[in-house]
């Protein structure tokens, strides 16, 4: 990968296999990435296609099988005791499901104040005056630091858990699907706030969605996952408005746009078939038994990850 | 307008469910008509109602706790109002089919695919078995699942999301209803997955000329479907139309705010989102005016008082909004949709 220079997080190679009975199930497979400080990268791909498993395994939940994770230049990844507390200091994470995050038996302030307690931020008078301050941020009132979990709504709950990852002041933040079980209308409540605190306090995020429309719009840079591995990978407006990979076109064409006249007149790819199983998945390019332009090369050699114009990165035969 | 035939109508409806913490009222006096042949779009958010009514309609919400507080059904010329779980099951299936969001839990994990489409056409029809497997396989062609012979003796495990919710449109349309009723039919699906499901159903309306309902809280969807759309807010309908008048000419604030607060994937540049403020209001208690009054960039002292009278934009469209009060000052939509809207 180009422009390691500035990079905040920098994966290579990065694997996470899980045995299972059937075979081994190749999760994520040699996936490599950067982010620059103050950035964001949108990790996009439909459900299996192992973008969270990525993250999860990124912030430590996961062991990886293989590769590097380098955190403003150190490595991450098999960490003691105490280098883990102190990279989880400068790396958090939020969660898709707002209800299942959230120990019902705490309240939001016992919430909020865990990661300041366990990293001995501040005590006492402190500690509430953080809280109350961290309730402020993400749009709450001071009196909720007293209340449960399950007096919030959805949309409420997903700004306890922004707060949460916000109160050990982190530099990283990884935002696993934060917006998808939100209505429309609260969803851009929450990516506005995201986007509020990526300004002020100058945060790095890896986003990871489903919802295309929504990353294009929170991210700098885009990268497309498809059964463990990425297929394409360059700035948000480059890949929307130029995107190679086959797969990537078909994704991007299957998205609904919210204007009936645009809708009509477009051309949607709709692929056949399903997802093939990521447990013994086809040989050579992941895509092919879906791809509409599958050669003989496709099967026998997996394409690897290449640069072909300025920033923009493909794995396909096609470009190659 | 007068040629369209009206299959469906649904006349003030009124639906609360009863619980220990009082009365929720779920649905406070909904109208609307489905015609013959066409997609009606009904969206909104989670808690609005949309899902409450459809299944008003076709009797299955449960009951008590659940309880019809008013209004009309009114199905192919018939009051089917006030018809029994035993009436409603000569119209469920064979005239009306449904199919729900999650495919997983709506079919019968211990039944094979082949025999359940089989099941609809056996409990309404009377025909062998074996012909009744034969037609089932036929639908199973007709939704597009390959290998048919196999995948009717399987069982919805062994079946992938889509291709289960491609056997519960073939269980909905297995009897040629008139109408098809799809609650989120896609949502829990991936989005190449969803275009395929989409794809299918308007091609299954076109062949069989069936009307369709489609709930969804994906304006995306409602795009790419629907003819007319029906705009639900805590138990109360605020706008209706046809897809352009919705799209292109909004009135109800509500429906700006929907509008403005999704980004599209076609846009120029990136601005930033406008998020409607505040949450839905307490179905426990719903506010006396307006529903949308709290959240409304627009209210005024009237809207917190008394709720505003349906008015028509035109034929087809109708707005629920004091804005359209002849003493209302005049508001109008400060969201231009793209680069259709120039046209």
């Amino acid at each position: 990968m180009s422009s390691n220079d500035k990079a905040l997080l920098e994966v290579k190679n990065l694997k996470k296999y899980f045995y299972v009975s059937g075979g081994v199930l190749k999760a994520v497979d040699d996936v490599s990435f950067a982010i620059k400080k103050g950035q964001t990268l949108g990790l996009v791909g439909e459900s299996g296609c192992g973008k969270s498993t990525t993250g999860r395994t990124i912030i430590g939940l996961y062991e990886p099988t293989g590769g590097e994770i380098i955190f403003d230049g150190e490595k991450v990844n098999h960490l003691t005791y105490d280098g883990r507390k102190k990279f989880a200091r400068r790396a958090q994470m939020i969660f898709q499901d707002p209800y299942a995050s959230l120990n019902p038996r705490m309240t939001v302030g016992d919430i909020i104040g865990e990661g300041i307690d366990i990293h001995e931020l501040y005590t006492g008078k402190e500690r509430m005056e953080r809280i109350y301050e961290l309730l402020d941020m993400v749009g709450l009132n001071r009196e909720h630091a007293n209340r449960f979990p399950h007096e919030f709504s959805g949309g409420q709950r997903q700004r306890i858990g922004i707060a949460r990852a916000m109160a050990i002041e982190p530099e990283f933040i990884i935002a696993d699907e934060p917006i998808s079980a939100l209505d429309v209308s609260i969803q851009a409540q929450i990516v506005n706030l995201l986007m509020n605190l990526q300004q002020e306090k100058g945060l790095t995020y890896l986003f990871i969605a489903h919802d295309l429309s929504m990353v294009r719009h929170i991210s700098d840079n885009v990268a497309v996952m498809y059964l463990g591995m990425i297929v394409e990978m360059t700035n948000s407006v480059e890949l929307y408005a130029n995107p190679l990979h086959p797969y990537t076109q078909a994704l991007l064409s299957a998205v609904p746009i919210p204007d009936p006249k645009v809708e009509k007149k477009r051309e949607r790819i709709i692929l056949e078939g399903d997802v093939p199983s990521p447990i013994n998945p086809p040989s050579g390019c992941r895509f092919r038994t879906r791809c509409k332009y599958a050669m003989d090369i496709c099967k026998e050699q997996t394409p690897s990850l290449r640069e072909v114009s300025n920033g923009h990165f493909v794995a396909c035969h096609l470009f190659s | 307008m007068g040629k369209k035939e009206v299959l469906l109508e649904v006349k003030n409806l009124e639906y609360s469910f009863d619980t220990y913490a009082g009365e929720v009222k779920a649905v406070r006096g909904v109208s609307f008509e489905v015609y013959k042949g066409e997609a009606l779009a009904i969206v909104g958010e989670s808690g609005c109602g949309k899902s409450v009514t459809m299944h008003a309609v076709m009797k299955l919400n449960p009951e008590p706790p659940g309880r019809l507080k008013g209004g009309k059904i009114i199905f192919d010329g018939k009051d089917i109002t006030n018809y029994t779980d035993k009436e409603m099951q000569t119209i469920r299936g064979s005239e009306i089919g449904m199919i729900f969001q999650d495919p997983m839990t709506s079919l019968n994990p211990t039944m094979t695919i082949g025999k359940q489409i089989a099941e609809v056409i056996l409990k309404h029809q009377d025909v062998a078995k074996a012909e009744a497997m034969k037609r089932a396989k036929e639908m199973l062609d007709i939704v597009g699942i390959p290998n048919a012979d196999k995948r009717i003796h399987q069982y919805p495990h062994e079946f992938s999301g889509g291709m289960r919710q491609r056997a519960m449109i073939a269980i909905a349309l297995a009897l040629r209803p008139k109408l098809l009723i799809a609650d989120e039919p896609t949502t829990a699906l991936d989005v190449t997955i969803q275009a395929q499901i989409l794809d299918l159903m308007k091609d299954l309306q076109k062949q069989f000329n069936t009307s369709i309902i489609i709930i969804t809280h994906d304006l995306g969807v409602v795009a790419d479907i629907a003819d007319r759309v029906v705009v639900m807010y805590a138990g109360k309908i605020v706008e209706r139309g046809t897809i352009d008048e919705i799209f292109y000419h909004p009135q109800h604030p509500y429906t700006w705010g929907l509008l403005r607060s999704v980004p599209r994937l076609d846009a120029k540049k990136k601005d930033r989102l406008v998020p409607i403020i505040g949450t839905p209001p307490d179905l426990f208690a719903p506010p006396i005016g307006c529903p949308f009054a709290a959240r409304c960039d627009y209210a005024m002292k009237i809207c917190y008082e008394a709720p505003p009278e349906e008015t028509c934009e035109s034929d087809t469209h109708n707005v629920t909004c004091w804005l359209k009060h002849p003493y209302a000052p005049k508001v109008t939509n400060p969201f231009e949709m793209g680069v259709a809207a120039d046209e």
